[in-house]
């Protein structure tokens, strides 16, 4: 163990003596995950997770309910054991640690405030675990309660308050221990879609004032673009990709984080031939030339388009008309009006349902005729 | 939650009216023969009135017997709570948990006549335990553990604990298991976790168990007849009454005695509900919107 890492100093403690890290050091360089699983009998919820994360980071753990995510979450809070890989902050191994020690901050799902004891007692709760003097408990709870803006509802029962308050409680009473890592579990699931705009935003803020560590679990990608320096998409407990919001939702790894990041149309069509990084691909009534995300070898690939990359425009196709590659003639099957623009499902001549989104005014039963750029059309081999 | 039953409220519900057959049957049954018997306790062979009360509590042979069943009562209530929290906290998750359950309802299944021949045969003088005790010579005495205060004690341990073990259990149980979690999260070791959460949060199950374990217990007949010292000892409340009406055939008596033996359980319940008031009474999961 190296003596200088600054987290390894305070949580060593010398002793007995000190309850819990004292939570004010900040300053480790990186929380290391080292290829951590953790089998549930036979059944791997969570096989080699591999993360390192720069101190400071906000990290969003993204996938399906069911891959994993939370298990990795527990797992480094330390509530749930290990049965493989390691967890260093800096020098320091941490894996083997109760949740006590290793004083990393968590914002539950059902956020877990404790029934019986006043919101500024839930807020407080750490501090005095960790046998800090009641006036600085007092002053660091008021400035807790001040940056989530609930200072009127110190003296409040958590039942008595909203939805959107209780959640301000549990990020408060995990930020006032100051710990090295805030973890989040879904912690915007339970409340209603305003709510859960202006909690997102309010987290962000809270992450960029504190500049607190930050690993983020939730299944929306939404939530995962907007507040995430890096995201981690997770399947079947399998990592599928890491990396920044922009690049994820521009080129996904593969056909699960495709479908993660919003890519609604899946179709696996022959592959003609492959030029370069172009491939050409047919069948299903459609011709269309994308771009091959891996090295296509089998006869068969399956593309992902977005809604959003696929331009409407009405149009009657003139009989016996050859269309080109990528436009493809259908009619609109179903239309969702979403306020900025409409969700179209246009069937195919061919019979293929797809999803577009368009600005322009549809109507059910509009003939369309949809291009898209050969940029945008993914290529994937089959799974 | 509140709203939807404050809808309820306004609307007559007809369906109430199928509880009528039930209450009808707990009025004829209970409060009948209760009622029949607090106005019988104030009749009397000779006058009438407060005669019966003033003699149970001017003959210290009728009035002891209310602190010798709390002596015993009391004691067996606290053990049978004290040894309760930790076992079933202890065995709360544990996997052979539904095996110990269904091994402790066989006492309360089997009724409290078969606990005492039991015990007879374990404990008595020419028991197990004492033929153990005297081969190993680690006693040269046999050790009178039947036919005095022990011998109750134990029986109400025997038939109490698995009543207030099962209570706790669920109460136990239905603490959201994320809270000692939150709490672990923010530095609290399992022991912090318990005094902190755990215990404040069942409060008001220790309270019921409580009240119900000592109710069980301060009524205790056949075992302080068949285990104890009926005539001295562990002469309880419920045997002065027995004598009362079945030995003097003064059933005025005895319905005075039965309902001064209500009355004191009264008390104590009263009281402990009243302590349980100073304590937080909310719901026990991690509170959502």
């Amino acid at each position: 163990m190296n003596p200088s890492a600054p987290f390894s100093a305070a949580g060593e403690s010398s002793g007995s003596k000190k309850p819990a890290p004292s939570g004010r050091e900040q300053n480790f360089q990186h929380l290391r995950i080292e290829k951590i699983s953790r089998n549930f009998g036979a059944t791997a919820a969570l096989a080699a997770l591999d993360l390192t994360i720069r101190s400071g980071e906000f990290i969003a753990l993204l996938g399906p309910s069911g891959c994993g995510k939370s298990t990795a979450l527990n797992c480094i809070a330390g509530l749930l054991p290990l049965t493989g890989g390691t967890i260093w902050l800096d020098e320091k191994r941490i894996d083997q640690l109760r949740p006590e020690r290793r004083g990393f901050g968590m914002v539950f799902q059902n956020y877990a405030l404790f029934p019986h004891l006043t919101v500024r007692r839930n807020v407080g709760f750490g501090l005095k675990m960790r046998g800090i003097p009641g006036n600085e408990i007092r002053r660091r709870v008021d400035a807790a309660l001040e940056l989530v803006q609930l200072q009127a509802h110190a003296d409040k029962l958590p039942g008595r308050l909203s939805g959107g308050q209780q959640q301000r409680v549990a990020i408060a009473r995990a930020i006032v221990i100051e710990p090295p890592v805030i973890l989040m579990d879904e912690p915007l699931s339970n409340l209603d879609a305003k709510l859960r705009l202006e909690m997102r935003a309010e987290i962000k803020r809270i992450h960029r004032d504190l500049g607190r560590t930050t690993i983020y679990v939730t299944h929306d990608q939404d939530e995962a673009l907007s507040l995430a320096d890096r995201i981690v998409v997770l399947n079947d407990g399998r990592t599928q990709q890491i990396g920044p919001p922009e690049e994820l939702y521009a080129k996904p790894a593969n056909l699960q984080v495709a479908r993660f990041m919003g890519y609604r149309n899946i179709l696996e069509l022959d592959l003609e031939r492959v030029e370069g990084s172009f491939a050409f691909l047919a069948g299903s009534g459609l011709q269309l030339q994308g771009i091959a995300q891996e090295y296509l070898t089998l006869k068969r690939a399956v593309i992902a388009i977005r809604p959003d990359d696929i331009a409407i425009e009405p149009a009657q196709r003139k009989i016996n008309e050859v269309h080109p590659r990528n436009v493809i003639f259908g009619q609109a099957e179903l239309v969702e009006y979403c306020g900025r623009d409409y969700l179209v499902d246009v069937l195919a001549e061919s019979g293929v349902l797809l999803h577009a989104r368009t600005p322009r005014r549809i109507v059910t039963g509009d003939r369309l005729k949809l291009v898209v750029s050969p940029e945008r059309v993914l290529a994937f081999s089959p799974a | 939650m509140s709203s939807a039953a404050s809808i309820q409220r306004k609307t007559v519900d007809i369906t109430a009216l199928l509880v009528a057959p039930g209450v009808c049957l707990v009025l004829l049954l209970f409060l009948y023969p209760f009622l029949y018997g607090f106005v019988l306790s104030f009749s009397a062979h000779e006058g009438a009135g407060l005669r019966n009360y003033v003699k149970f509590f001017s003959t210290p042979f009728l009035s002891q017997t209310i602190a010798t069943t709390l002596w015993i009562s009391f004691p067996a209530t606290v053990v049978n709570i004290g040894l309760a929290l930790p076992i079933a906290f202890a065995t709360r998750r544990h996997r052979l948990q539904r095996l110990l359950t269904a091994i402790l309802v066989v006492p309360i299944t089997l009724g409290t006549v078969l606990i005492a021949e039991g015990l007879l045969l374990y404990l008595g003088p020419q028991g197990w335990l004492n033929r153990f005790l005297l081969v190993t010579h680690l006693s040269t005495l046999p050790v009178h553990l039947t036919h005095n205060y022990w011998g109750v004690f134990l029986s109400l341990v025997v038939s109490g604990f698995p009543f207030a073990y099962l209570l706790l259990l669920s109460y136990l149980t239905g603490i959201d298991p994320v809270l000692p979690q939150a709490a672990a999260t923010l530095g609290a070791s399992p022991w912090r976790q318990f005094i902190h959460i755990y215990l404040p949060l069942l409060v008001p199950g220790l309270a019921i168990a409580f009240c119900l374990s000592f109710v069980q217990a301060f009524s205790v007949f056949p075992s302080a007849v068949l285990l104890g010292a009926p005539a001295g000892p562990t002469r309880v409340i419920s045997i002065a009454a027995y004598q009362a009406a079945f030995e003097d055939y003064d059933y005025p008596m005895a319905s005075a005695i039965a309902m001064i033996m209500a009355g004191v359980q009264l008390l104590v319940v009263v009281l402990i509900l009243a302590i349980r008031l100073l304590f937080y009474r909310g719901p026990t999961v991690g509170a959502k919107g």
